[in-house]
């Protein structure tokens, strides 16, 4: 489309939060109830007949509790620019690589904005240099990663957080240049009929960290340290879309700490169509989440089945309903989590979320200290 | 013995013709439409769809799409979503073919992900509209089945009525009846019927204009559901055509830039 919807035009949502636990945390410097703001506005303009961008999305949020969920990111500012058969985009970007639903291994290209929501699926802004180039064969991304950006952790008034905060302000790397280390990455994707398949490769800074054992920090309080460790991790996705039904796989092989591991999301996605109603869609999603560490994995999730229940009501405020829990094969430690939302006139969406965590007895746990942080959240965004 | 021949020949011509006159008369009517449709390349439009329920309260989704045609294969289409704000930049690709699925992605701006998803949802509503996903589908020739019915007028204007049969998978109708104008060889009005016969859908299409002095597109579009009580209006506010598009304007890197 040569003229673009809003170019040289500010668009983006303005969001109000409140976050209710039902049950006092593992602190005492916790609460039951968070308020909170957001506001995520969005600039892009085009010009060279629309082969030549610039795109900029801040991003800020205000908590009325969490000195550490108050923060500020920029998720884009970058040029990009169009090419018969490539495509160059530099800047501060968000990439996205895989096709699970439970949990996504081989996106690895982001930190995780963690503060936003433990599910991970926010990201923060990553700067790079990312050349594409686009043949009949597939596109092929080379990315320069040239800064690295820690991940965000509750502060010691949050919940959802590890006994002792992380002290984010004392991060210990593996590389000598620290936050400098020059990270590269290389994806190779294509669709061929019914398959779409990723290949990726990825050598730097893991984005997933270790922790010391707890220790005094500067304030005086116990915490512990975030430990980034270098990794090379080769990843593959797959999908195969054959009528209803969505097949999926992850598999990454990563190499960290003089160390190799395997660990893989496989599934399936099936939908029932016009149903209830006569109009709404109703899936089902299974997936089944490993990590051939097993019990020394540092992911909650080595041996896990996800089960997932997505109602589509394709109503004219586009309600939709998630419903999910991902149980461990081994132990009876679950997390349900519900998903729901629905427009509200033109330019409001209200979202509800709740997740509650279940059968969580044991200390080696890795999702112990959440066993209290069962929670309902209630989201009302404005659109413009 | 030359005499019977030629009577014989006769004959079975005129069999013939007798037989064009319900399957195949429809099927070359089908054909015309769509060589008469041939060579437009590419088209860019803007459109605004106006979804009303039984109640008549409204609700409005502005649509910018591009196309591309492809000789001997479905259309390649392009399509993004303008308001409402909240799904402001998703962005729908499909590739139609005509009897094996279509490909389809989906462009969710906020998680920058591209999600290939099913096509198998022909019956299905596009955007809560009373349009199913096959009603805006590219119309391949080979999709149906027909059967010519009559002659007939429809708002003064000399017509073929036609019925057609979808030959593809998980249609949600048992036939369609076109009333297809004589002169621009477009459909005037479609009625749907659903699996169990019952009259479903009315669509009527309205304000035709000639682009390029060749191709016939509606301005309006009128869509009402009999079981229902709901309709949609679907209103183009501009078509361009010949914009130069080649496939690059139609693979996934042109979803992750969709603005």
């Amino acid at each position: 489309m040569p003229a673009s919807g809003w170019a040289n035009e500010w668009s983006g949502n303005i969001a109000v939060e409140a976050r209710y636990f039902n049950k006092d945390g593992i602190s005492s410097s916790q609460y039951n109830q968070y308020g909170s703001v957001s506001f995520q506005p969005e600039w892009f303009n085009e010009w060279d007949d629309a082969k030549q961008r610039v795109t900029f999305v801040p991003f800020a949020r205000w908590d009325q509790r969490d000195e550490k969920r108050t923060h500020a990111d920029i998720r884009e500012l970058s040029w990009s620019e169009v090419f018969p058969a490539s495509e160059l985009r530099i800047g501060i970007r968000k990439v996205f690589w895989g096709v699970t639903e439970s949990q996504h291994l081989v996106d690895v290209i982001n930190q995780t904005d963690l503060v936003e929501n433990m599910d991970g699926e926010d990201k923060l802004g990553q700067p790079m240099i990312n050349y594409a180039l686009i043949q009949n064969w597939g596109t092929v991304d080379f990315y320069l990663l040239p800064y690295f950006r820690e991940r965000t952790f509750p502060g010691i008034s949050g919940r959802l957080r590890t006994l002792y905060p992380v002290d984010t302000a004392n991060p210990i790397y593996e590389s000598k240049d620290k936050d400098k280390h020059l990270d590269t990455a290389i994806r190779y994707s294509q669709s061929v009929g019914d398959w779409d398949i990723g290949l990726s490769y990825f050598n730097g800074t893991s984005r997933d960290p270790s922790f010391t054992t707890p220790s005094l920090d500067s304030d005086g309080n116990l915490s512990i340290r975030p430990v980034y460790n270098l990794m090379q991790q080769a990843g593959l996705d797959l999908q195969a879309t054959k009528e209803a039904w969505l097949w999926k796989l992850e598999a990454i092989n990563r190499r960290i700490k003089g160390t190799s591991y395997i660990a893989a999301t496989g599934g399936f996605e099936y939908t029932f169509y016009s149903v209830l109603d006569g109009s709404s869609d109703l899936g089902l999603v299974l997936e089944y989440l490993y990590d051939d560490r097993n019990k020394s994995a540092t992911t909650p999730f080595a041996n896990d089945t996800m089960l997932g229940f997505r109602w589509t009501r394709n109503d004219v405020n586009d309600t939709n309903i998630l419903l999910g829990v991902i149980a461990d094969n081994q132990d009876d430690s679950r997390i349900y989590s519900i998903e729901a939302n629905q427009r509200v006139g033109t330019n409001m969406k209200l979202t509800f979320e709740a997740r509650w965590f279940r059968g969580i007895n044991t200390t080696s746990n890795l999702l112990y200290s959440l066993r209290k942080d069962d929670y309902l959240q209630l989201e009302l965004g404005y659109y413009f | 013995m030359k005499g019977w021949v030629l009577l014989f020949g006769l004959l079975s011509f005129t069999a013939a013709v007798v037989a064009q006159t319900a399957q195949e008369k429809g099927l070359a009517i089908a054909m015309e439409a769509d060589k008469r449709d041939q060579g437009w390349q590419d088209q860019v439009t803007k459109m605004k769809m106006i979804l009303r329920n039984s109640q008549g309260a409204e609700s409005t989704r502005e649509i910018r799409g591009k196309a591309l045609e492809v000789q001997g294969d479905g259309d390649k289409s392009f399509s993004i979503f303008d308001t409402p704000a909240d799904v402001k930049g998703t962005a729908f690709l499909s590739y139609t073919h005509a009897l094996k699925p279509d490909e389809q992605w989906l462009y969710l701006p906020a998680l920058k992900r591209v999600k290939r998803i099913s096509s198998a949802n022909k019956s299905g509503s596009f955007m809560g509209s009373e349009f199913a996903y096959e009603d805006i589908a590219s119309q391949e020739v080979n999709k149906y089945k027909y059967k010519f019915l009559r002659d007939d007028k429809f708002a003064g204007r000399d017509v073929f009525v036609i019925e057609r049969y979808p030959q593809y998978e998980r249609s949600g109708y048992s036939k369609q009846i076109a009333w297809i104008d004589k002169e621009m060889y477009q459909p005037l009005k479609i009625e749907f019927y659903d699996q169990q016969k019952k009259l479903l859908k009315t669509l009527t299409q309205h304000d035709y204009k000639q682009y390029l002095d060749k191709y016939w597109r509606p301005t309006r579009l009128e869509m009402v559901n009999h079981q229902s009580g709901k309709s949609t209006t679907l209103i183009w506010e501009s078509y361009k055509f010949k914009n130069g598009f080649t496939s690059r304007d139609f693979d996934r890197n042109s979803l992750k830039r969709a603005k």
